[in-house]
């Protein structure tokens, strides 16, 4: 093999690298001054997202067992950028919290080895790449969700993450082997060419896409979201909502879109029970609920609904809107849990009614939060509201009418619940509301480049018409 | 900058100027002078309009075209007709109107200034939009913000309100996006490309079939906000517990959108579905118009009086769209400008007087015409502008209606015409049942001898909204001739 063709695994080098330049840093990082790993952190982490937006080939490495291309390098600096956002948000809080007990090193060290996995992951060109990817993401998010020793709820999140994930990534392997049984190969570019409707590879196909179901939490193995999210320390949970999800979707779509192409009668009729599910079932659960981590897996749950819609129609356009909004979907919702992260920090509440004018005592907060929920929301000018309709739009363009309808059914339900957090910070006033506090720089840096994202990803068309056209790389 | 996209970009600098404001003082010289301009740069576009008519026949003007999402072949295109031209004017008069009502607002001005003109956007955005796309992000703009100004300075139940107003129109929001989906993938029917933008689609034929399924959900969609029955219920509790100008704002302008929309897409783009449709909405807005009536009639607080007598015009309006001949839509367009100018005096008169008693139950007030003359005077002129009194806009425009719904000869539409001119004697009832019981007769309570004089700025609200109505109804033609030309294709689009 040629050394040149390494390069085409940049991303992975160098964030293996990153991995181990701090696992050396520990090493030499004094006790006194321990809190310079955040900083050597997020600094390395920075310049690996600024790297990845360095031209790449591509190509295909291992046989065909890892490729990559402009799309999928797309996606990895989504997930870059997202990452770098939350490092930004949760560098205060490993300070504060986990310092004090711990090295805090490890937080680090797992949270990059999670996204090594989804790089490997979304890069796969067959099944065991695609599976080690999919075990080597989920494993270190389990440590990570039980990582607040000192906090009872969260090892049982922890444990509840692993089981959940064990029995979610057990059903993916039983259906990748009936797959195997039934093609005799293990790579999707041989798969594509015999897959047929008997049933032997149907059962392996449904088995699979439960296992990936899993992990984007789409109705009726969503049950984990609520419970792990509201345990572990927010900065997983928000991992778990956005890129975790996101990476999720990605792979789905690839596979999806190319190997299980021909299966589409059946996938698209799947698809479209589980959308109206999971869209109704999240929503009218984030309805009733007071945690605001809850409150976010559920509107989260519902959210992954959307995105089947584009999921469902299997082509360029449906490539497109979904990539789209899921990077409009990672602002957002990063905003979301960012305000969430901060006010928790400082003030240990977590609930929606703690929330009640927070307006009149911290403006700014209340307004990041406003942007964050509109745009989950979908409503302009903020850029939820164009990834939504965009994602409609190509789902009527195959005529899926009475589904587009059920759908905005339910952002009208949804636009009910994000309202009501409006509610408490805007409208109501109280008299114990939260203090004015000042962030630190690391989380009004995260906040910032979360709204400024949400502001300009849906007015700026450009970056739509990019990923547009990058998206004719799946046909 | 060409001058339609000023109407975007002058708001937003307003906005940006507030942002910085320190005070209350320097927030409302900012908001009245951002508004202000917006009246000279609407009074200008109405002269530059006709400059423009007299030697262009094309049915939009001062257009300008920018693509923005070229994949959906969704442009940035602005243009305006007469009849946009005149809700330009009709939106930055009330706009300034509520700006000087809101003069003593003391309770987060700034943000309250910011949420209005935020509205104020939408509004015009709406007005000259000629993509689909574009109009329904204007139109939701429009809306968001009255949960945040009926929810912050409102009274009474007023978070039940806001959140009821801003479910029903975004749920109508929703239905309408269907609508427009479906316009939107059956424009390229004959073989053109897929497309958004209006003038274009009205030259495609959109299939009969897709007509058919299309023609009610758009209709819908744009007529909650218009208060169809039965979806008004979210306008009387909307307007009992907004603030002042909100109300203004509320029922002068925002609610014009829905006839506007009706007219502009469901009506232009589907025109086979309109006509196979039009029965069953005619029969709901007929009963928009008399329960309306009937409704104010029953009620004591002053708002819900207003908001159900809007209820019953804005019926008139949809009701006149849906007779589908030139002398009525001509009535229905005027009929939104004078609804538009009427409700948003009404309820700034309302305001003040709530303002001085602090009561709007008209059988606690009394004799007001002797303690402040003023504001009673202009409220029974007013309401007779509201009964359709010659030299008013309101007699202009039903006088439109009622002669162009009386053009078709079917039984079913005449027994329709009858049943809706039976409004004029009912509204004559209201309107002179308040006047009655809270302006004429002895002053009820003591209190109110001492009540404030009018101050300056209100004044100036006021008498801006007067001037058109007396304009209109004095002078009818300018305004009739500048409509009349521009309905001209969409008739042309109906036969």
């Amino acid at each position: 093999m040629d050394l040149s063709n390494i390069l085409l695994m940049r991303f992975e080098v160098i964030l293996l690298v990153v991995i181990l330049l701090l696992i050396v840093g520990e090493i030499f990082i004094s006790q006194a001054k321990k809190d310079a790993v955040i900083h050597l952190s997020i600094f390395l982490f920075g310049l690996h997202t600024a790297i990845g937006f360095l031209n790449l080939e591509e190509g295909r490495l291992f046989g065909g067992m890892f490729h990559t291309n402009a799309m999928i390098e797309l996606f990895k600096n989504i997930l870059n950028i997202g990452v770098l956002i939350l490092l930004l948000q949760s560098g205060d809080w490993v300070k504060e919290k986990i310092m004090k007990n711990s090295r805090g090193t490890e937080f680090f060290i797992l949270l990059f080895s999670s996204l090594l996995g989804m790089y490997f992951m979304i890069s796969s060109g067959d099944f065991l790449m695609f599976y080690l990817g999919l075990e080597l993401s989920t494993l270190p998010v389990a440590a990570l969700a039980a990582y607040e020793t000192t906090k009872r709820i969260s090892s049982e999140s922890g444990i509840k993450l692993i089981l959940s994930a064990a029995m979610a990534s057990g059903t993916a392997l039983m259906g990748i082997s009936f797959l195997y049984a039934t093609s005799g190969s293990i790579y999707f570019n041989d798969i594509i060419l015999t897959v047929g409707a008997n049933n032997l590879t149907l059962l392996g196909f449904v088995l699979f896409i439960a296992g990936l179901a899993f992990k984007i939490s789409l109705v009726p193995f969503h049950f984990w979201t609520a419970d792990v999210y509201e345990g572990a320390p927010i900065a997983i949970a928000s991992y778990l909502s956005v890129i975790s999800k996101g990476a999720a979707v990605f792979i789905l779509m690839i596979l999806l879109f190319t190997v299980f192409k021909p299966l589409m009668e059946i996938w698209d009729k799947l698809l479209y029970g589980i959308a109206v599910a999971t869209m109704f079932l999240g929503n009218l659960f984030a309805l009733r609920q007071q945690n605001m981590k809850r409150f976010l897996a559920y509107s989260s749950i519902a959210q992954a609904g959307f995105i089947l819609l584009g999921l469902m129609i299997g082509n360029q356009l449906g490539a497109a809107t979904v990539m789209y909004f899921v990077l409009i979907y990672i602002f957002s919702n990063l905003a979301a849990f960012g305000v969430v992260q901060a006010i928790s920090l400082q003030t240990g509440k977590e609930l929606m009614g703690d929330y009640e004018g927070l307006y009149r005592t911290n403006p700014n907060l209340s307004l990041i939060m406003m942007l964050a929920l509109f745009s989950l929301a979908g409503i302009p000018p903020v850029a939820g509201f164009f990834g939504k309709f965009f994602l409609f739009t190509a789902a009527a363009s195959e005529g899926y009418y009475f589904l587009v309808f059920l759908a905005v059914f339910n952002v009208t339900i949804s636009l009910y619940y994000y309202l009501l957090v409006v509610r408490a910070m805007f409208l109501r006033k109280s008299n114990n509301a939260i203090p004015y506090f000042e962030n630190k720089i690391y989380m009004r840096l995260g906040l910032l480049i979360a709204v400024i994202g949400i502001l300009v990803l849906g007015i700026y068309s450009p970056v739509y018409e990019y990923i547009y056209e990058l998206s004719a790389n799946l046909q | 900058m060409d001058i339609l996209s000023l109407f975007i970009i002058v708001p937003v600098a307003t906005i940006v100027a507030l942002l910085f404001s320190k005070n209350l003082r320097q927030a409302r010289i900012i908001a009245m002078s951002g508004s202000l301009l917006q009246l000279g740069m609407a009074i200008n576009l109405v002269f530059a309009y006709l400059k423009e008519r007299a030697v262009s026949d094309d049915i939009m003007v001062f257009t300008k075209d920018v693509v923005w999402f070229q994949p959906f072949n969704i442009h940035y295109s602005i243009g305006v007709d007469g009849i946009s031209v005149a809700l330009l004017l009709l939106t930055s008069i009330v706009v300034l109107a509520g700006v000087f009502i809101s003069w003593k607002i003391f309770d987060l001005p700034k943000e309250f200034f910011i949420s209005l003109i935020v509205l104020s956007i939408g509004v015009y955005g709406f007005f000259i939009s000629l993509d689909l796309f574009t109009m329904f992000v204007f139109f939701e703009v429009a809306v968001i913000p009255m949960y945040l100004l009926i929810g912050i300075w409102g009274s009474g139940p007023r978070e039940f309100s806001a959140m009821k107003l801003t479910l029903m129109l975004m749920g109508a929001s929703a239905v309408l996006l269907i609508g427009i989906l479906g316009i939107y993938f059956n424009s390229g029917a004959d073989g053109g490309v897929l497309s958004f933008n209006i003038l274009e689609i009205a030259k495609a034929n959109i299939p009969i079939e897709a007509q058919r399924l299309f023609f009610p959900l758009t209709f819908v969609g744009f007529a909650v906000i218009g208060a169809l029955f039965p979806f008004h219920t979210w306008s009387p509790d909307g307007h009992a517990s907004a603030p002042t100008a909100v109300s203004m704002l509320h029922a002068g302008v925002l609610m014009k959108l829905g006839g506007y929309g009706v007219f502009r897409v469901a009506m232009y783009l589907l025109p086979e579905g309109a006509k196979e449709w039009s029965w069953i909405f005619i029969i709901l807005s007929v009963i928009g118009v008399v329960y309306g009536a009937f409704s104010a009639i029953k009620q004591t607080d002053l708002k819900y009086i207003n908001a159900y007598s809007s209820v019953s015009h804005l019926g008139l309006v949809l009701f006149a769209l849906l007779m589908l001949n030139k002398t009525a839509w001509n009535g229905a367009i005027i009929q939104s400008l004078s609804h538009g100018f009427m409700t948003a005096l009404f309820f700034a008169l309302i305001g003040m007087i709530y303002e001085r008693t602090h009561t709007r139950n008209i059988t606690e007030l009394g004799g007001l015409l002797k303690v402040i003359p003023f504001i009673s005077t202009i409220y029974v002129i007013a309401g007779l502008a509201s009964l359709g009194l010659p030299g008013f806009s309101g007699f202009v425009a039903e006088m439109n209606i009622f002669v162009g719904a009386f053009q078709d000869e079917s039984l079913f539409i005449r027994i329709a015409t009858i049943l809706s001119v039976t409004v004029i004697v009912i509204t004559a009832v209201y309107i002179l049942r308040v006047v009655g019981i809270m302006l004429m007769g002895p002053v009820r309570n003591e209190s109110f001898l001492k009540l404030n004089k009018v101050t300056w700025f209100e004044k100036l609200g006021i008498l801006l909204l007067l001037l058109p109505i007396v304009g209109i109804g004095v002078a009818p033609l300018w305004i009739s001739d500048m409509i009349l030309e521009s309905l001209q294709p969409f008739i042309q689009g109906l036969l």
